[in-house]
């Protein structure tokens, strides 16, 4: 049986870490949970020389083992926990060769842990261009381990990288700092306290709040006699200890690295003075926002339409192939449209993810941190609240995952409960639908009336974010240290392999995730509505046949009266009619009234259950349209949908919390109940109060 | 002359003195911002806010309040 060593690869962010991993396992890899906490864990599988297997995890990127984030905190409790199953029998400290110094100090921190530690530096291809040169036997002798140059980028040094993990148990564990030295008599007289442990994890242990299972703060205070520090006491021996850090750093250096500025080329400040200029930096960023918008509205379109009419025949074709019954009705209207509702979305999310990931990989993304974080400051958001903002007009769920980055838990919770507002891709084929009925034909200084109510209902979306953060900002009162540091990375051209790996398991987790609960609502929904209780659902063919014997129409148009007729009388029809009371202020009928209803689970389903309800049988927009425009208002007269009960509906949809998956979501990154329940009934009422007053207004 | 990091200006090249260690996060300390280190303005945001700066060879973003609890001396 070949043996397994576990393998951790830690580092700063943006120092090509996780590039490391997909070098080492390529597409060998998975990402998963943590336990009960959203933070991603990457691990895989690598074979090493001699027959030895690796399973290596990519822990989140961190600045030092003093966490100050839940990612971070997930690598602080793995290397302190020895019976962890994935503690590491080696670590591999990843660090960028523009950045050694900085880089060090987590190094030197791992070390102390007594871990077997070695040290890759990555970028070596760099080093010319930089005018950096390293002397690695000096580095090896100092810091007492092996240091293997690599680059990810020209593929050198994977193999020997490979070689010295194998070989991993000849590297020496001893510590770089002797804890003590930070303060000798607080440190004896901690040691007296736990003769068996060792000192810096003791001392690890004391400075983070974090649960280490079983150790953690309190036990050490309950049982050493001895005075515990305040927290401005350990603070103040925490930057001592960072000091101490740095001073055998700089010995280390001072003869291991040499740097001729002279030859170093720095292309980050030839562009950095124009994308963080004060007006052009926000003139190419706008630029940018619209790329992407295009991107994503327009050139996902063909391979959505394509989506959709595949879905369409497959559907049909299911219907017609196998025997009829409950099980193939089930498949060809519940599981396969559902299926579809899915995978339409794909594209987008896809694309969503291809620009961010390149923005991201390239370094430009922390420089929109930095050039929007005065800006949204205003409305208690911070620089880091753009990302999840963006990503939030294709899907609100991985933009809430986006916010975990903002250091504050306020700016963070505010980020959260906003992003809903924006306009996401499931809001835009109910946008469309309502527009091209109620809005009139015209242009307005060469712009269609469309498409600019299109384009403000995007601003109203994002004023809704802003306008609810500002408020929130002064209701919420939650104390939490607004800090704000962001590095601002090297610009680099992002690797193809990293990009497509990140769109492929972003898209992957959207599907199997998010997929999983529209899924499980569409059965649903195809079941109340394909059920309804007593004679007038169950015998609705007679009832409608016999209305109209008489009557001179078409078997097709037969079947559409009797679809429609057992709609109606659906358990899903019943809850519309039953709520109808509630919506005819806002100018609906109950048959807008199920498809709200439905759209509770996830919004784009309006579109399909009008096309149901308006007994069309396919999803072709001119044909529901057509349908749509000649209903008529059972109250008023004239037609149901009127300006005025279309830029209603447009409200509602705009404000409204319509989307299982979000709440979820919410639910899991604040981990409670209160926030998306919250957020349900304030953005509900929100929605009703706007649609019933423009409805009011308008009538 | 002493001041804080909130007022360097482009060019100018400043050397940390003292940093408020109960203002200031431990991860900036961590990130190079320690007494002795250079520092240096790469770009600053309208109304000054962030500060866009190069601590002893480390890029990074800090708010103006930040920087305001970081003494410095201007050395050129």
């Amino acid at each position: 049986m070949s043996k397994q060593i576990n393998v951790a690869l830690i580092g700063n962010p943006n120092t090509g870490k996780t590039s490391v991993f997909n070098a080492l396992t390529g597409l060998n890899q998975k990402v998963g949970n943590y336990p009960g906490i959203t933070v991603e864990k990457k691990e895989g599988i690598c074979k090493l020389p001699r027959g030895v297997k690796a399973h290596i995890i990519d822990l989140p990127g961190t600045y030092s083992l003093n966490a100050s984030s839940l990612d971070e905190n997930v690598v602080i409790e793995l290397l302190l926990n020895k019976n962890d199953k994935d503690f590491p029998d080696v670590a591999v400290v990843v660090c960028d060769v523009e950045n050694i110094k900085r880089n060090l100090l987590l190094f030197t921190q791992i070390k102390d842990l007594k871990i077997p530690t070695i040290l890759a530096i990555n970028m070596a291809d760099r080093m010319a261009y930089k005018g950096i040169s390293l002397d690695i036997p000096h580095l090896e002798e100092h810091l007492n381990t092996k240091v293997v140059l690599i680059s990810t980028r020209k593929k050198t040094g994977i193999p020997e990288l490979k070689e010295v993990i194998a070989a991993y148990k000849e590297l020496s564990i001893e510590p770089c700092l002797n804890a003590s030295e930070i303060d000798k008599d607080y440190f004896a007289n901690l040691q007296k306290a736990f003769p068996n442990q060792l000192l810096y994890k003791l001392w690890l242990v004391i400075t983070q709040d974090v649960n280490f299972g079983k150790m953690d703060r309190n036990t050490i205070d309950a049982v050493a006699d001895f005075k515990t520090k305040s927290n401005i006491d350990l603070k103040r021996l925490q930057q001592k200890e960072t000091i101490k850090r740095y001073q055998f750093i700089n010995n280390v250096l001072k003869e291991g690295q040499a740097i001729d500025l002279s030859t170093a080329k720095d292309l980050r400040i030839r562009l950095d003075r124009i994308l963080t200029h004060k007006v052009w930096g926000y003139v190419i960023f706008g630029l940018i926002l619209l790329t992407i918008f295009q991107a994503i509205y327009d050139w996902s379109s063909i391979p959505m339409d394509f989506i959709d009419s595949s879905f369409a025949s497959l559907s049909e074709w299911t219907k017609t192939t196998m025997p009829s019954g409950t099980l193939t009705n089930l498949i060809s209207e519940g599981i396969i449209p559902g299926i579809g509702g899915i995978v339409i979305f794909i594209p987008q999310i896809a694309f969503l993810f291809l620009f961010i990931s390149v923005l991201e990989e390239s370094g430009y993304m922390s420089r929109v941190v930095f050039l929007m974080d005065r800006v949204m400051r205003k409305f208690g958001l911070s620089g880091k609240s753009v990302v999840p903002l963006i990503s939030g007009t294709a899907c609100a769920i991985p933009a809430i995952m986006a916010t975990r980055n903002i250091e504050s838990w306020k700016e963070r919770l505010i980020t959260i409960l906003v992003t809903p507002f924006t306009t996401c891709s499931a809001r835009l084929p109910v946008y469309l639908i309502i527009i091209s009925l109620v809005i009139p034909e015209g242009r307005f200084l060469g712009l269609s009336f469309q498409a600019l109510t299109l384009m403000l209902l995007y601003l109203l979306g994002f004023a809704a974010a802003v306008g609810s953060a500002w408020l929130l900002n002064k209701i919420l009162k939650i104390k939490s240290k607004t800090f704000f540091v962001v590095e601002m990375p090297n610009y680099k051209l992002p690797l193809l392999k990293n990009v497509a790996i990140t769109v492929l398991e972003k898209t992957k987790a959207f599907v199997f995730g998010a997929g999983k609960i529209i899924l499980a609502i569409s059965i649903v929904l195809w079941f109340l509505a394909s059920y309804g209780p007593g004679d007038d659902f169950n015998n609705a063919e007679a009832i409608v046949t016999e209305k109209y014997t008489n009557a001179d129409i078409t078997e097709t148009d037969l079947d559409h009266h009797i679809d429609s007729y057992k709609l109606e009388h659906s358990y899903i029809g019943i809850t519309g009619r039953a709520i109808e009371p509630a919506i005819r202020p806002l100018g609906y009928d109950w048959k807008i009234g199920i498809a709200l209803v439905s759209s509770f689970a996830a919004r784009e389903v309006f579109v399909g259950t009008l096309a149901t309800i308006y007994n069309v049988g396919s999803d072709e927009e001119e044909t529901i349209k057509n349908r749509m425009a000649g209903e008529v208002n059972p109250v008023l007269g004239g037609p149901l949908f009127n300006f005025a009960s279309g830029i209603s509906l447009l409200l509602f949809y705009a404000f409204a919390m319509q989307c299982m998956s979000t709440l979820a979501i919410v639910k899991k990154e604040t981990n409670s109940w209160k926030w998306p329940v919250w957020q349900l009934f304030i953005m509900t009422a929100l929605a009703y109060i706007s649609a019933l007053i423009a409805f009011q207004l308008l009538k | 002359m002493q001041v804080t990091l909130a007022d360097i200006k482009r060019g100018e090249i400043g050397i940390i003195v003292d940093v408020s260690s109960i203002h200031i996060p431990l991860k900036l300390l961590e990130m190079g911002c320690l007494p002795g280190n250079s520092v240096e303005l790469v770009q600053m945001a309208p109304f000054a806010d962030p500060m866009y700066l190069n601590i002893n060879g480390s890029h990074l973003a800090i708010r103006k309040e930040t920087a305001l609890h970081i003494q410095i001396e201007i050395a050129r």
